[in-house]
């Protein structure tokens, strides 16, 4: 059981072999390949015996060890026995990098803990009474229709490009991760390409039915806002998920949306 | 405007403020009252000053080039108790290090974050960009157009990073000369204290220690 707790520290590879190095008290630019090699290999073999899923990177980096074990008992070539390339160095050289980034990471915890207890204005994005009105499946459809009409002629679209919508949906809220709103049309011009800016559509539609964004707009053929939902004040965002099944945005969207995603999704 | 006005007209925007303000922020609101960088950073130097003097239990933290205000730790509870849902943002090990490679490395792809860290990235990216930590920033102009991670501002804030400079050199991180002993000299993290368990009474920030340097 001792060795399980361990085990759970590994994450990969290169922290079994951190680990090992440090337990030995050896020396990372001087490691000696041949003990550790066998410590590597004895604790896979472990791992495997404990039935511990193991990621294929740790076979990878085994291959790896024994590889430069091989090498380094080959006699060196009486030319390089001097000056040449030490068989281990690219693999010393990514632990020592790795091993940067884990005292990053340590650094990071640090300030992290420092800073837990200290707690911002949460978003208060609008007051009630502004921007109430949703913005409807037309409104959508015409802001669209505009943004497509001033596509550039130049952007033609290479035939197999395919553009999943979920990739939309990812960029979608990772646009909206950082603002309080974005302009509906801002988000559609991001797209660079007709086929894209179909998918943008599709993928707006899609997070409305899903319930992660809204979109509203203060008065009709205005500008559409588009909020994302756990941005949103409580009351608000409660308000926006009820009026959401009754808004003219209910089952359209989603054959709508079958329909095109095939013709989208880079079969001809 | 004069300056007592001036500094009214800045408490009030930092209160009400839900991100970082940047002077530029300020610049655009005050127009024609904008007084000058240098003048603008004095005062909100100043300002963040007089908080700590009366023991406010709010402070004007340096986030992301800009300027937010935020509770002092010892208050924690209390907001806690406000927003009950309020959770502390936790992070495993390997979140931690890929968020640090991410941090240091930006813009970057899964596939290079894997080479570094040498192992599957995959699930670690995925709980990162839902945490808001890391966002989708571009496409890199290679084979397959792969995606280009960067660090957030909510990053930032929950940090309390002023700047991605404010991080330590990465070639100062390990010394090549203790190398033999990377592990044993540790950068000096607090244990984690469960949370509620901090009384009021006996944390008192000191002003000197969380105040934002000026």
């Amino acid at each position: 059981m001792t060795f399980k707790v361990n085990i759970d520290v590994y994450e990969g590879p290169l922290d079994l072999l951190l680990f090992l190095i440090k337990k030995s008290d050896l020396n990372i630019f001087d490691v000696p390949v041949s003990q550790i090699t066998g410590d590597y290999l004895a604790t896979v073999e472990l791992m495997k015996e404990l039935q511990i899923d193991m990621a294929g990177e740790f076979l990878v980096m085994a291959a790896t060890l024994m590889q430069i074990k091989a090498r380094m008992l080959l006699p060196a070539q009486p030319a390089e026995s001097e000056e040449g390339p030490d068989p281990r160095a690219e693999l010393v050289n990514r632990l020592v990098e790795y091993q940067r980034y884990k005292e990053a990471a340590r650094v990071l915890e640090a300030k992290l803990v420092r800073q837990k207890d200290v707690h911002f204005k949460p978003s208060s994005l609008f007051s009630e009474g502004d921007y109430t009105m949703e913005a409807s499946l037309f409104d959508l459809l015409d802001a669209f229709r505009d943004v497509l009409k001033n596509l550039r002629p130049e952007m033609r679209d290479i035939a197999l490009d395919e553009v999943p919508i979920e990739v939309k949906i990812r960029e979608i809220l990772s646009f909206l991760a950082d603002k309080p709103f974005a302009t509906f049309r801002d988000i559609l011009k991001r797209a660079e390409t007709r086929r894209g800016l179909i998918a943008t559509f599709l993928a707006v539609l899609e997070l409305i039915r899903l319930k992660q964004i809204v979109a509203r707009q203060v008065k009709h053929f205005g500008e559409i806002r588009v909020y994302r939902m756990e941005a949103l004040p409580e009351e608000i965002r409660e308000e926006a998920s009820e009026a959401t099944p009754s808004a003219p945005l209910p089952e359209e969207p989603l054959p709508v949306a079958g329909t095109l995603e095939e013709t989208t999704d880079g079969r001809p | 405007m004069d300056a007592p006005d001036r500094r009214k007209v800045m408490e009030l925007l930092l209160f009400l403020a839900d991100r970082p303000l940047k002077t530029t922020d300020l610049q655009a609101v005050m127009d024609q009252d904008f007084p000058g960088e240098e003048v603008l950073k004095a005062d909100l130097a100043e300002m963040g000053r007089e908080l700590d003097a009366r023991g406010s239990p709010l402070q004007l933290l340096e986030i992301a080039d800009g300027w937010q205000l935020a509770s002092r730790p010892a208050y924690s509870q209390w907001v806690r108790r406000l927003y009950k849902h309020k959770t502390t943002l936790r992070l495993s090990p390997s979140a931690l290090e890929t968020l640090s490679i991410v941090a240091y490395k930006q813009p970057i792809t899964r596939g290079e974050i894997e080479e570094i860290r040498g192992v599957d990235v995959e699930g670690v990216l995925e709980t990162l960009l839902d945490r808001k930590m890391v966002k989708i920033i571009g496409r890199k102009e290679a084979l397959g157009r792969p995606l280009l991670y960067g660090t957030t501002l909510e990053f930032m804030k929950q940090f309390g990073l002023k700047s991605l400079d404010e991080l330590p050199r990465l070639e100062e991180l390990v010394p090549p000369d203790e190398t033999n002993r990377p592990l044993e000299a540790p950068v000096a993290v607090e244990p984690l204290v469960p949370e509620e368990a901090v009384p009021v009474a006996e944390a008192p920030t000191s002003p000197s220690e969380s105040a934002p340097p000026a």
